[in-house]
């Protein structure tokens, strides 16, 4: 009965002192299950009933001692058993109002005696003692029960066979009629969380406002809308009318999903349905029940649109990140407190999950189980082991200290071990705080019925386990042919323990294993959770170790996969430091490569491959700043600069991204300057690869922070081809690259007077509409270089550059708005512009305000 | 011992054979008369490699373990079926064993792995050739479920024309798709540290069998 007491009872939340069991139903019930257990137990198992227990159970109670007839002892104060064990102890020991028991015999009289007040001495008993059975069947037994539950009938069978003790039978029989007690406490108690499931105002606003959260146009949103059809909220949180109301109806909302009519819903205490909608004329719902009743809002729309429930697990990422973010905010105490829990919590639903209880209506359950949740981690383990002692010596004055330390070592015992849970779960989330951009782990609560994919995936990780190579193989390719890219099929393979055994193989020296564990790695760790896997179990020193091997295939395979993985910062310090930077950098030497002998095998690749998928692996790393430096260190700018040469795009577009990421750096800068990187840059930029004109775009707005770099780009003819791209306007994050190269490249003169005759002037004018903040940001910086000059002005008051750059001082993006007053006040020297300007001399005046606070 | 011979031997080898050049083709040579042993009777009797010296190289050398699928690579090595392997024998074989292409080998390992050689790996040939790759689990109640699983799973895999059999169109087009499935039922050609070793330890130590 120990599961059903921490797990479903409802203690009183946290705080000092004895917990108590709150007056709820559910407490209810279990005490009384527990009552008629003890009770019967005298003619059930009558044999069992005379067993002493290891330890009495005691408690303060209530009874007194002139309640107790023949069979007892009774003086004025104390109470003692006729009934006593092998040394003459008395099974029964009252010294008002202590009571001590030690054996279900006596309980079961205690009880009979206390007749109407047995509820409460029943809850006295279990609040006093905690870990009954610790008490009664001593140390040991207690331990089987609490580590090993599932085995643990098994386990104490196995016992049995070796003891040969008499009395360990009958603990044995004992062990497990309150393991069956156990069990029926549970599915009891799950009975009445189920029974209660019902729906009430606060959680349905809260499953709407979340809802609109994740509502609006766009792709990834889970829908169009959802909106109230009333305005008004009742004072209980209803916005049903009265009448209504009375129906258990709490309020009506018209939800848009993306693939579906608009759809009217009810939701009312029963749960939520579809009703018959709303009529046109008079905005009346038609309040009649036209489908199935769901248990709440989210089950419905995932029936009914499958781009919600796609969606929606997405959506369920992005909000625990932003939870995360609250988290990672400077007054943690409590939101600390808060993730542990939230952490705790989603660790529970785990163990819920893999123990396979039964799931139906998780989320309520879950939330009916918070309060023992509370009870195993918001205290501080130490700190509760301490108060508690303190508190209850306080409470019984020190009578107890006697017993004490009899008592004690089970309750510590308990305890420390949920203090190292406690602190299991404090280290986690505290090593996950380091690491802003990671969401933190999150289950697939919300479809209860795994997918099939999901058992599918188990038998094979069993087979990959179990299997030689030759089964290994098999399972690999078979996994292979799951959609990797989907979630479902990503979180199976961890929650089914494959990711270990995917890195296991890694560590093998069978080449096949290697290929296909990589290649699957490689698809999964385009999943956030599965890199942060990944790292927390050590993957990447394994990769790494395989950039050693002789086969160029699984060089790359395992070269892209750390390109994968390595996207958050833990991921490029565990690189960084186990030597990979170096190693990455080594296979950028393709020429290296090349003069070995090519010698046909079934597993290799080529060369440039090879060093594609290093630079792909560098880029994904480089940024970081020290693993910027060490790219540098060891060596890998030169290497970049050769690979630069080649005219394979694929090649190109990471190196040029590895490149552009590093040109942040100063030193970067001028070693690109030194190497002619810029020249390759610039020929690049007229390659058919849209992608790779970005990343060259990017790499020279970069550089051209240099003058020698602007002038090299200008002697290079880079201008014209950065002009021609901007009237591609479709492709707006290359557009922003290159508006971005062609202002930092305009801040030379010799580069404005190229840029005009080029017409880039006239193309920046004509971007100042309709784009994207980022390229506006870039496209008026350039336009106030420009302006500079006298000829550039004109230019721009022809083209009517001057009203769009006005209407522009109402953004409210802070760079913008720089750029923005710095075109308007290089425009504003000409005269002819000025007076157009006066015309807008409101606007103007925001100029003015707008240049005093910069 | 006919140098002579031994060169001829060695020259019309190097012509049929497309992987090994003249040096390495007189390498193997050596090293099999060497494996042989018995240089006086070479000249009159059908010398050759019995199946208990073979087994053993592919034991010794290239680590198999695999009995069935050891027998089934002498097989083919043993072109004409004589129980024997011949010095031309060993030198093709080993070409494909060593330096086959894709689709040489791809021939070879469906040979091997068409136990009855009908042209076809039957559901029953692949159960044969898988049921010792699994742990077995005593608590299943079937142990063999776990292998039949893993038959169905191939099967689902590479039987593209659904025959319940895999023919060599049908073993070829998921090689080609899935290169790993090419020694799907069990290692038959060397694996790359072996092969890599053998190699290094025939060819570059050409004085080490001159005795011969």
């Amino acid at each position: 009965m120990g599961a059903a007491l921490t797990r479903s009872a409802q203690w009183t939340a946290a705080g000092h002192g004895a917990r108590a069991l709150e007056t709820t139903p559910l407490n209810e019930a279990i005490l009384k299950e527990i009552i008629v257990f003890v009770e019967s137990s005298i003619y059930k198992h009558p044999q069992e009933a005379n067993y002493v227990f290891v330890e009495p159970l005691e408690w303060k109670t209530n009874l007194d001692p002139s309640a107790f007839g023949s069979g007892y002892v009774v003086s004025e104060t104390t109470v003692k058993s006729e009934e006593a064990d092998k040394n003459g102890q008395p099974l029964l020991f009252l010294s008002v109002p202590q009571i001590k028991i030690r054996s279900f015999g006596q309980l079961s009289r205690v009880l009979y005696i206390a007749k109407n007040t047995k509820l409460k001495e029943a809850q006295a008993c279990i609040e006093a003692n905690r870990n009954p059975i610790a008490k009664i069947l001593g140390l040991d037994y207690n331990m089987i029960n609490e580590i090993n539950e599932d085995s643990s009938v098994l386990t104490i069978l196995d016992k049995i066979t070796k003891d040969d003790d008499p009395e360990s039978e009958i603990k044995m029989k004992i062990a497990l009629l309150l393991k069956q007690l156990d069990l029926h406490l549970l599915n009891r108690s799950l009975k009445n969380i189920s029974l209660e499931i019902r729906l009430n105002p606060g959680t349905v606003k809260n499953d709407i406002e979340l809802l609109k959260r994740f509502s609006g146009k766009g792709e990834q949103t889970a829908l169009e809308s959802i909106e109230y059809t009333s305005d008004y909220e009742f004072s209980n949180g209803c916005r049903a009318p009265p009448w209504r109301q009375i129906q258990g109806e709490i309020c009506y909302v018209l939800v848009k999903p993306h693939d579906a009519e608009t759809l009217c819903i009810t939701c009312s205490k029963e749960g939520v349905f579809l009703n018959g909608g709303k009529t046109d004329d008079e905005g009346e719902i038609n309040y009649e029940r036209k489908g199935e009743i769901y248990k709440d809002l989210v089950t419905l729309l995932r029936e009914k649109s499958a781009i919600f429930s796609e969606n929606m697990s997405q959506q369920e990422v992005r909000f625990n990140e932003e939870q995360q973010k609250e988290k990672d905010q400077p007054n943690e105490a409590p939101e600390e407190e808060a993730a542990t829990l939230h952490k705790a919590s989603t660790a529970f639903r785990r163990s819920a999950l893999e123990k396979k209880q039964v799931s139906l209506g998780r989320s309520q359950m879950t939330k009916r189980l918070e309060p023992s949740l509370n009870w195993k981690t918001t205290v501080d383990a130490r700190e509760n082991k301490s108060s508690l002692r303190d508190t209850q010596e306080e409470k019984h004055g020190g009578r107890l200290e006697k017993s004490r330390p009899s008592t004690s070592p089970g309750r510590a015992q308990l305890i420390r071990k949920s203090a190292e849970k406690i602190e299991e779960i404090i280290s986690e989330s505290s090593s996950e705080s380091e690491e802003d951009e990671e969401p933190p782990d999150h289950l697939q609560e919300s479809n209860a019925d795994l997918p099939s994919e999901y058992w599918q995936i188990q038998k094979l990780v069993k087979y990959l386990k179990g299997g030689n190579q030759t089964a290994t193989a098999i399972a690999l390719c078979s996994m292979k042919d799951f959609n990797l890219a989907q979630e479902t099929c990503q979180l199976a393979i961890r929650d089914v323990g494959g990711l270990e055994v995917l890195i296991n193989l890694l560590e093998t020296d069978e080449v096949k294993c290697q290929i296909g564990s990589l290649k699957i790695l490689k698809e999964i760790s385009h999943n956030p959770q599965i890199r942060r896997h990944i790292v927390d179990l050590g993957g990447l020193p394994a990769m790494l170790n395989i950039l050693d091997s002789p086969h160029k295939s699984l060089k790359c395979l395992a070269a892209e996969t750390i390109a994968n993985v390595a996207k958050f910062k833990r991921a490029w310090r565990a690189v960084r430091r186990h030597g990979g930077i170096t190693k990455l950098v080594a296979l950028l030497d393709w020429r290296q490569h090349s003069t070995e002998a090519a010698r046909r095998s079934l597993y290799e690749a080529r060369d440039g491959e090879v060093a594609r998928c290093g630079a792909l692996a560098l880029w994904s790393c480089s940024k970081s700043y020290a693993n910027k430096e060490a790219i540098r260190r060891a060596g890998g700018i030169p290497l970049l600069a050769r690979l630069l040469k080649t005219s394979q795009e694929s090649t190109l577009i990471p190196v040029v991204g590895t490149l552009q990421e590093c040109a942040s750096q100063e030193n970067y800068r001028a070693a690109i300057k030194a190497e002619g990187i810029i020249e390759n840059l610039v020929k690049n930029l007229s390659s058919g690869n849209e992608h790779l004109q970005e990343c060259c775009a990017m790499a020279i707005c970069q550089c051209a922070e240099d003058e020698e770099t602007r002038d090299l780009v200008r002697l290079r003819g880079g201008l014209k081809p950065l002009a021609s791209l901007l009237s591609n306007t479709d492709n707006k994050q290359r557009l922003a690259a290159v508006t971005g190269a062609i202002w930092k490249c305009s801040i030379s003169k010799e580069n404005v007077t190229k840029l005009r005759e080029y017409k880039a002037i006239e193309a920046l004018v004509g971007l100042l509409t309709d784009q994207p903040e980022e390229v506006l940001v870039n496209a008026v910086g350039a336009l106030g270089e420009c302006c500079r000059e006298p000829e550039g002005r004109v230019t721009v008051r022809k083209r009517g550059g001057v009203q769009p750059l006005v209407d522009l001082l109402v953004s409210t993006n802070r760079a913008l708005l720089v750029n923005v007053t710095k075109a308007v006040g290089a425009c504003a020297v000409e005269p002819e512009s000025m007076m157009m300007l006066e015309r807008w001399f409101v606007p103007l005046l925001v100029v003015w305000s707008l240049l005093s606070i910069y | 011992m006919n140098r002579k011979k031994l060169q001829k031997l060695t020259d019309s080898l190097t012509k049929n054979c497309k992987h090994f050049n003249k040096f390495e083709v007189k390498c193997l040579l050596n090293l099999f008369y060497n494996l042989v042993g018995d240089v006086t009777e070479w000249q009159s009797v059908v010398v050759g490699l019995d199946r208990n010296a073979f087994r053993n190289i592919l034991h010794v050398t290239f680590g198999m373990t695999d009995d069935m699928i050891m027998d089934r690579v002498f097989r083919g090595f043993d072109k004409d079926n004589d129980g024997c392997i011949t010095v031309s024998e060993w030198v093709h074989g080993l070409s494909v064993f060593l330096r086959g292409t894709l689709e040489e080998k791809m021939k070879y390992c469906f040979d091997v792995f068409d136990l009855n050689g009908d042209g076809f790996v039957s559901k029953e040939e692949i159960f044969h050739m898988l049921k010792n790759s699994l742990l077995k689990q005593p608590s299943e109640e079937d142990p063999d479920e776990g292998v039949k699983d893993l038959v169905e799973i191939t099967l689902k895999k590479m039987d593209h024309d659904h025959d319940g059999k895999l023919s060599f169109a049908d073993y070829e087009q998921a090689v080609r798709e899935e290169t790993l499935l090419l020694e799907a039922f069990g290692p038959c050609l060397p694996d790359p540290k072996s092969q890599k070793e053998f190699e290094a330890q025939v060819f570059k130590d050409p004085n080490e069998f001159n005795e011969v």
